[in-house]
């Protein structure tokens, strides 16, 4: 069936095109719409494309915006925002990422989500196309149909540190991949996010929990890499069964909290 | 079906065709402008045999809305030897012979796209620049080795491919 194709110049009329038409999807960075496209998908029959700059737009203050149409590849090139480059360069192949976007990426599907779990673990907010606010966090939960128009978060104080864990290298989809933003000097929200560990990017309560304040100590270290998988249920398919996601956790987290 | 007329730029010349809804940059590419240099592998991003180059960036043209190239530049393998003048290889299509770089020979023009875009951008790229270049594209021969030392040797300037493992 063809898919028709609507390009709109402005946030705010894609919005109510795609708030109106529920059998329209959105060509972010296409990557995962194509793909569907060409297996002649039928539950949508409209793409919709946004050409307003301020989808593709950058801010680097105290807070830290990204416009949803922001590119995997612009993001790992920007000079400030070096914290994210590992988490860009992660996602797919350098052709994936000239065009891939983070707004794209909080709704792909596992193994897929990096740039997802890092926001969670950033404690990013989206923003529809008429400001509403929504915590990435409970947006990848599955959220009420909306054009995310941009993720904000305030510029990380603390560390910020990201694993991905693959069986083919260079490139190969993530086994699980860890976000976690540890307070420097003991204030702050020590925040460990998983993707692979659950249906959607979690939190690792029980490793936060044992870590708090305390995320460079031994023996935090040890007790959180015990809890890593404590209340997740892992993805169990073909890249891994969820026993072992739920054995090798632990000892990936231990490692990027280890990692100087 | 709809058809939106969209102009760009294919291997330096100016073009203006008509494309279909929904339709992808590689159907395009070979049924309506008749370059059959980008190779359909997977249809899914997964292989990189389509890569080919968007205003300079590799783009996996499977996985492209052809109507979002409008105004674009595109640059295929097509384009590698002619812009050398009268058909001649250019060193790095040189340097996949030179190598024995192709063996089926499938993946080759995706892979030549990939190594155009890394050498535009970093003409004396490291070993492992090189292999982080070719990542989206795969050889189901698995030559790589061959692959890798061909896009070293034409970044070495024609040299020996060791030259760039230093
Ligand atoms: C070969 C290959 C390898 C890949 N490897 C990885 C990987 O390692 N890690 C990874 O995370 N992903 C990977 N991906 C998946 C994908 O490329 C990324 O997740 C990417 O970030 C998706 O973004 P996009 O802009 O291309 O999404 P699109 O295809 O444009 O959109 C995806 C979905 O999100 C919805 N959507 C898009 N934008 C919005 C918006 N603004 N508001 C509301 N809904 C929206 C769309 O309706 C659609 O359903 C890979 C893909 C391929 C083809």
């Amino acid at each position: 069936m063809p898919v028709a194709v609507s390009t709109f110049r402005t946030l705010s009329e894609a919005a109510r095109a795609f708030e109106s038409d529920r059998a329209a999807r959105i060509y972010s960075g296409g990557t995962i719409v194509m793909r569907d496209v060409n297996e002649g998908d039928v539950s949508f029959n409209r793409l919709i494309r946004i050409t307003d700059p301020a989808y593709r737009a950058v801010s680097v203050g105290s807070e830290i915006r990204l416009g949803g149409g922001v590119t995997m590849g612009e993001i790992a090139a920007h000079r400030d925002l070096a914290f994210l480059a590992p988490v860009a360069r992660a996602v797919g192949g350098p052709q994936v990422r000239t065009v891939a976007t983070v707004a794209g990426n909080l709704f792909a599907p596992r193994p897929y989500g990096e740039m997802a779990a890092a926001l969670v673990a950033l404690g990013a907010v989206a923003e529809t196309a008429e400001g509403r606010r929504l915590p990435v966090e409970e947006l990848v939960r599955g959220a009420p149909r909306a054009l995310v128009a941009a993720v904000a978060f305030p510029r990380p104080s603390g560390d910020f540190r990201f694993a991905k864990v693959t069986r083919v290298r260079p490139k190969g989809a993530a086994l699980m991949s860890i976000a976690a933003l540890l307070p420097r000097g003991g204030s702050g929200e020590t925040r460990i996010v998983f993707n692979g560990m659950g249906p959607h990017p979690v939190r690792a309560v029980a490793a936060e929990r044992a870590l708090a304040g305390r995320a460079s100590d031994p023996s935090a270290i040890a007790a959180a890499a015990r809890a890593a998988a404590e209340g997740l249920s892992p993805l169990d398919d073909a890249l891994a069964s969820a026993w072992y996601r739920r054995e090798v956790a632990g000892v990936h987290l231990k490692r990027l909290l280890e990692s100087r | 079906m709809a058809k939106t007329p969209i102009a760009f730029t294919h291997n330096g010349d100016e073009r203006a065709v008509f494309v279909d809804d929904g339709q992808n940059l590689l159907d395009m590419l070979r049924r309506t402008a008749g370059d059959l240099t980008p190779k359909y592998g997977c249809g899914q991003g997964t292989c990189g045999a389509c890569t080919v180059l968007v205003d300079g960036a590799p783009q996996l043209a499977c996985i492209t809305l052809a109507e979002t190239v409008d105004g674009r530049r595109i640059d295929t393998v097509a384009g590698l030897a002619a812009g050398q003048g009268g058909g001649r290889l250019s060193p790095l299509q040189k340097a996949f012979m030179d190598n024995f770089a192709a063996q089926c020979g499938y993946c080759t023009d995706g892979m030549l796209m990939s190594a155009t875009a890394l050498l535009a951008r970093n003409p004396r790229p490291s070993r492992d620049e090189v292999v982080e270049a070719i990542s989206g594209n795969l050889c189901r021969c698995t030559g790589y080795e061959a692959i890798i030392n061909a896009v070293l040797q034409a970044a070495s300037g024609g040299g020996s491919a060791q030259a760039g493992r230093r």
